[in-house]
């Protein structure tokens, strides 16, 4: 029975150690942690649950819109429920792909509205009356918010950014 | 609860069916009449918060059913529709959250006439794919004895055994199989490989493997998949709620490219409720200055392909189908 449990143990250790030298090494491109906590940003809360997809089960989270991504060489998505000052709630979607291009693609995919705007951010970035797209490198973030609201623009923005900063370059 | 007098009838097309009653014969997919597609709209739906106006809701379905069934009270659509003993589910589209999926308000609505139709609240079930989804869209999971259920097919399970039908094998949802009669409750979104999801395939939301069957514009897939006699069976309505639509970016949610079409539309016919879709999606798009969807690469393929001579699961052609209009004032 000791020996079992010795072993065990010592298979739990071997998978751990492996993680460990996965995540330092052959997942350069991965994101640590994309989100922002709570009060981090004015105003934002985070909510308790990230979840994350990968390329074979996105479409259990988009569905047939996961074939875009595919296409375009998503590695997966993590993502996020965020609130404002209690009561505007957002979704924050970081789209994780295997090169700067796919990133690009998905991002050029959408036309522009007209009232929607380019602002300053990662290496692109688009600001529509709800929701807020940018890409930064191989990653594509967006920000979604389920109701208009004042100032809401503003606060996506604001979230946006500090989104933006937790992605290593 | 408003009067039907205080409706306004903005528009009936093919007004002389208004009375005959389509006839839809289950199983055979025969369309003998014109299909009826029943749309009602509501420019004061919304309120300042983010779900609508509860009673204008009731109001709008009620209108919406009785005009469809020629009723002349709220309960007696329901009345044909179901009948006491039998285990109703409301099959949702509740993927993209919800700014994007029924509103909690007409399943609440539809709870409460199909109650007052003789079915008991144990016997209905609210159901999507995932129970994420439904939570996502508002709905608080329940699976207490003697009330609405509110459960994903993640927790429900699937049959052992699959079903096939021409491109299609998988497996059902139990919550499909252990229903006597489904309402199909879609949203109007466009959609990057099919154009438009309505009615038809809101079904991948009730197999095991819909990832499976997105090659090709999902055709043959869609129609093959309504083919399928417990769903061409047992999802006998569609009761799509129109607030919001998606006309470009879809099927998930993006609210840089929706719009309030602030309706709901009813109907038998699947083919029929995706025909009327399409043409409202891609009016919104000609709005705004869109190509077509047809030009964008994501032709409506699967909708003709459910009418066909093979499968006749309803009709696509517009000089059959009786589409009424009507506006609440």
């Amino acid at each position: 029975m000791m020996t079992k449990v010795m072993r065990s143990k010592g298979v739990a250790i071997a998978a751990l150690l492996a993680l460990v030298v996965l995540a330092g090494v052959g997942c350069k491109k991965k994101i640590a942690d994309p989100f922002p906590a709570s009060g981090a940003v004015t105003g934002w809360d985070k909510g308790e649950k990230t979840q994350s997809f990968n390329a074979a089960n996105l479409y259990e989270y988009i569905d047939g819109g996961a074939e875009q991504y595919i296409s375009a060489g998503v590695v997966g998505v993590s993502t996020s429920d965020y609130k404002f000052q209690g009561s505007l709630e957002a979704t924050v979607d970081v789209y994780t792909m295997k090169a700067t291009g796919g990133a690009k693609t998905i991002f050029d995919a959408d036309p522009p509205t007209i009232d929607s705007k380019s602002v300053p951010l990662g290496d692109a970035a688009r600001l529509y009356g709800q929701s807020v797209v940018f890409r930064k490198g191989p990653t594509l973030v967006r920000i979604t918010a389920f109701e208009a609201a004042p100032g809401e623009g503003d606060a996506l923005l604001a979230l946006a950014h500090g989104v933006e900063g937790k992605l290593q370059d | 609860m408003q009067n039907r007098r205080e409706f306004v009838k903005e528009m009936v097309a093919g007004a002389a069916v208004l009375g005959a009653g389509t006839k839809y014969a289950w199983g055979q997919g025969k369309v003998a009449e014109k299909s009826r597609v029943v749309i009602v709209r509501d420019a004061k739906l919304r309120t300042p918060g983010p779900a609508p106006d509860e009673k204008r809701v009731t109001a709008m379905l009620d209108h919406a059913m009785q005009t469809y069934y020629s009723a002349q009270n709220p309960v007696q659509p329901w009345k044909q529709l179901v009948r006491p003993g039998q285990v109703v589910s409301l099959k949702m589209n509740a993927l993209g959250g919800r700014a994007i999926a029924p509103s909690v308000a007409l399943v609440t609505a539809i709870c409460e006439r199909l109650q007052q139709a003789g079915i008991k609240a144990g016997d209905i079930v609210v159901w999507d794919r995932g129970s994420r989804d439904l939570e996502a869209a508002g709905f608080k999971l329940s699976d207490a004895p003697g009330a609405v259920r509110f459960v994903g097919s993640d927790k429900a399970g699937y049959e052992d055994a699959a079903v096939s039908y021409g491109s299609v094998t998988t497996k059902l949802s139990k919550i499909l199989t252990q229903s006597d009669v489904v309402i199909n409750m879609p949203v109007l979104k466009n959609h990057n490989i099919v154009g438009v999801t309505m009615a038809m395939k809101n079904m991948y939301g009730v197999i095991n493997n819909p990832s499976t069957m997105h090659g090709t514009g999902c055709n043959p897939y869609i129609a093959d998949l309504n083919m399928i006699p417990q769903i061409r069976q047992k999802v006998r309505f569609v009761i799509g709620d129109l607030k919001t639509g998606v006309y470009e970016g879809g099927p998930t949610y993006r609210p840089e490219y929706s719009w309030n079409e602030d309706g709901l539309m009813v109907g038998e016919d699947r083919v029929a409720i995706d025909t009327i879709s399409a043409q409202i999606v891609e009016r919104k798009r000609a709005e705004e200055g869109l190509n077509t969807l047809d030009q964008k690469g994501t032709p409506l393929t699967y909708i003709a392909t459910a009418a066909d001579a093979q499968h006749k699961l309803g009709t696509n052609d517009l000089a059959r189908i009786a589409l009424i209009e009507q506006r609440i004032a």
